[in-house]
């Protein structure tokens, strides 16, 4: 069996997050760019199963310029076998990425599809669903636990209140959260290894896909900043700030 | 268990501009070298801090097509401004004439080096260059006979205690017929290798400086692109020296940035706070206010200059750049320099190689014929004069020695005493009070940090060891006030009162690799080792 992990290229974890200054995105100039967290946990946990012998073989994709073949090759040294590039002049938006991933299934007819729940830059947790709607495909959505038995896979997601496992007819969408594990380094020879795994790059064009605007970015602005506190001496004088500096007792 | 190795022909210890000159060199020497760089950043330029202007004399050398190959230097200084602040608010230029030429920046360039070490990996991989980020160099391998034959690689996943975690990766042996070190300032390697090798032998003690940076995004109706400001003078007094930086760099952009001697005497100095206070000096506010501070960090310089240069070659390897200390202290610039130790130490490689020899012998010849000799040798008074005659008179014999004689005065000036020996205890010092920051020219420490993208895998062993434990409670507390507190940029170290008494909470997870905890401890009792790779500043654009 085949799985297909999708990444997607996004501004490191670790680094701040500065708007343009004429407020029309995030400034992505010489910022540090990584895999997305969950992108991650969806490799380790296809590369595992993997090791498992759960699965024959690790396909990763990624939408986006050609700067995105980092991260391809990032998860070839975590493991992965092959990556695809769908190579597209901007970042799409998740209904586009939908279809394209939607192709690439139908080409690759993988077994199981694994991705992250949502990416940290946009933060709209809805290609897997999409993608899920879109190939008529059982999902299982914000993962901390996958077992593969025969044709079924069994997901345990994180709900509201606690958790809920759900048993899923193979082929089947599942998306990560946080806590399903831990992603692993890439060791230095892997990563010497990864820059010779193959790599295919194919456009929307090739897979048929034609890319749709349906939302338009009018502005971004960055969070108020927290002006500075102050200390104070006493209890009543807390009280006191509170009541009429504050007005919030 | 036993570990994996793994065989290269060159081994290069730091992605900065002396080790990927080097690499890119030796590539342009022989195509078929197997060359490998580790860094401990997490990419490349993640963990580099420069002013930076940048003289591309080596640059030219390496690739004569530099402009069409695209390398980042697109700010050419166009015009030079030096100031001596006189107190908070009133300041005298220096006309031309009399500033050393060596001050001088006609031809550089306004870059940020980061930026530009990321261009030059990208050359160093497109000729075949293995550029491996995130990977530290943790230890010095030796052979037999006591020849460099590599380096071992950090472990990955080991938690506080030093036990492995669940993502535990052992480090590998880097093994390689020669190895080059180019760490940059005060690199824990090289450190080890100076000792092991007597390299600094008969050599003036290495100094240091500590430089603190803050890029600024300005009033595009203030911003002259182009335009190098430098001078000295306030918030700095007494035997406190240094000097600051302001460059008008590309997109709406100044660095701004203070150098201070490491070897003030006065333990109540904290350069961060200098730095502050200098923004608000009308020199600079003028041009920062109504501005928005987007980068912050800060980094170790070596700048003992020709007298404290180390040998550099020694068997099995050699030591580049900073981490020997090329940099040209006199022009304030060390990219240049840098670079073209890493080029000859290539070619010195690479003979070696042709002829079978176990040490790169042929480099010193080959420095001594190059400009680099020249430069470094014609500026090797500058420092120790500001040292020895002050700010005023060593001014003006530098002026005198550079504009005059070119650096060919016929005496040396030696400066004996190490940089971490001139501090003074706390009875002997006046007590400095600093006033607080306003936070729209002035921010405070922690703030700070937070711009410099620093991250360290919070669960591992601490950085930064003690060689004695008991050091900050007998020695640093009651007879220096514990000067790392201030010393050090990051807020990493802090002394803690409760019902206990004192006690010394260091805080690796802020540090920025800037090394000054390792040179101005005043008992050298804080030994920096590289964290779990990947860690350290995340530096977008310094």
């Amino acid at each position: 069996m085949k799985i297909l992990v999708a990444v997607k290229r996004v501004i490191d974890y670790n680094a701040k997050v500065r708007v343009k200054a004429d407020n029309t995105d995030v400034d992505l100039n010489n910022t540090k760019m990584a895999i997305n967290p969950f992108c991650e946990i969806a490799v380790e946990e296809a590369i595992r199963l993997k090791e498992a012998g759960s699965a024959s073989e690790v396909i990763v994709v990624s939408i986006g310029p050609k700067a995105c073949q980092e991260q391809i090759r990032t998860a070839l040294a975590l493991g992965a076998d092959r990556g695809i590039q769908v190579e597209t002049a901007d970042y799409p938006e998740s209904l586009n990425v939908a279809k394209l991933l939607a192709q690439v299934v139908r080409d690759e007819q993988p077994g199981l599809i694994i991705m992250g729940k949502q990416a940290i830059d946009s933060d709209n947790n809805q290609t897997g669903q999409m993608l899920s709607a879109l190939l008529d495909m059982p999902q299982g959505t914000f993962a901390s636990e996958v077992k593969l038995e025969g044709d079924k896979a069994q997901v345990t997601r994180e709900v509201d209140g606690g958790l809920q496992t759900l048993s899923l007819n193979l082929p089947a969408i599942i998306t990560t959260d946080l806590r399903l594990n831990e992603p692993r380094f890439a060791s230095l020879p892997n990563i010497m290894k990864a820059k010779r795994k193959p790599l295919a790059v194919t456009s929307p064009e090739t897979l048929g896909v034609e890319l749709k605007q349906h939302s338009t970015l009018l502005k971004v602005t960055p969070p108020t900043e927290r002006s500075a506190g102050i200390l104070v001496n006493s209890v009543d004088e807390l009280v006191e700030k509170l009541k009429n500096e504050a007005k919030v007792l | 268990m036993e570990r994996e190795i793994m065989e290269f022909d060159v081994l290069i210890i730091g992605a900065g501009p002396a080790g990927l000159a080097s690499a890119c060199r030796l590539k342009q020497l022989d195509p078929d070298l197997n060359i490998c760089v580790v860094e401990k950043g997490s990419e490349v330029g993640a963990h580099i801090l420069s002013g930076a202007v940048i003289d591309p004399k080596a640059l030219a050398e390496l690739f004569p097509d530099w402009q069409e190959m695209g390398a980042p230097l697109n700010t050419p200084a166009k015009q030079d401004e030096i100031v001596l602040l006189k107190d908070k608010t009133s300041s005298i230029k220096i006309p031309n004439w009399a500033a050393p030429k060596s001050m001088h920046n006609q031809g550089n360039y306004i870059a940020s080096l980061g930026n530009f070490a990321r261009w030059l990996a990208e050359q160093a991989e497109q000729l075949g260059v293995e550029v491996f980020p995130s990977f530290t160099a943790s230890e010095v391998l030796y052979d037999e006979t006591g020849r460099v034959k590599g380096i071992l690689t950090g472990d990955m996943g080991i938690d506080a205690n030093n036990m492995p975690k669940d993502t535990y990766m052992q480090g590998m042996e880097l093994h390689a017929r020669f190895t080059i070190f180019a760490e940059g300032c005060r690199g824990h390697l090289g450190k080890e290798l100076i000792n092991q090798f007597n390299l600094d032998q008969n050599k003036d003690p290495q100094h240091y400086a500590i430089g603190l940076k803050e890029l600024w995004d300005i009033d595009p109706a203030k911003h002259q692109e182009g335009l190098v400001i430098h001078g000295s003078g306030w918030p700095l007094e007494g035997d406190t020296s240094g000097g600051f930086f302001l460059y008008h760099t590309e997109n709406n952009q100044v660095a701004v940035g203070l150098i201070i001697d490491l070897n003030y005497s006065n333990p109540w100095i904290s350069p961060f706070d200098e730095f502050q206070q200098l923004k608000h000096h009308p020199t600079l506010a003028q041009y920062l206010e109504g501005g928005k501070r987007v980068s912050y960090g800060a980094r170790a310089i070596a700048k003992g200059g020709f007298n404290s240069l180390p040998k550099m070659n020694f068997p099995g390897g050699l030591l580049i750049g900073c981490d020997a200390g090329t940099l040209n202290f006199s022009r304030i610039k060390g990219t240049h320099t840098a670079m073209k130790s890493g080029m000859i130490a290539a070619e010195a490689i690479h003979h070696a190689l042709t002829n079978s020899n176990d040490d790169a012998v042929t480099f010193e010849q080959r420095f001594k014929e190059s400009w680099l000799y020249t430069e470094l040798f014609s500026s090797r008074n500058f420092g120790p004069a500001l040292h020895k005659f002050g700010r005023w008179i060593g001014g003006a014999f530098n002026t005198l020695d550079q504009n005059l004689f070119n650096g060919k005065i016929p005496l040396t000036l030696h400066d004996r005493q190490e940089d971490h020996a001139k501090l003074q205890q706390v009875t002997e010092s006046k007590t400095i009070f600093y006033p607080k920051p306003d936070g729209k020219l002035s921010f405070d420490k922690l703030s700070s940090v937070f711009l410099s993208n620093t991250n360290h895998e919070e669960d591992q062993p601490c950085h930064l060891q003690l060689s004695k434990e008991d050091i900050p409670l007998t020695v640093n507390i009651p007879l220096y006030e514990e000067p790392a507190q201030r010393y050090c940029p990051a807020g990493v170290y802090e002394v803690i009162e409760d019902e206990e008494g004192k006690r010394l909470q260091i805080n690796g997870q802020n540090c920025l690799h800037c090394k000054t905890c390792d040179i101005k401890d005043p008992c050298q009792n804080i030994q920096w080792v590289p964290p779990e790779g990947g860690g350290g500043p995340n530096y977008p654009n310094m």
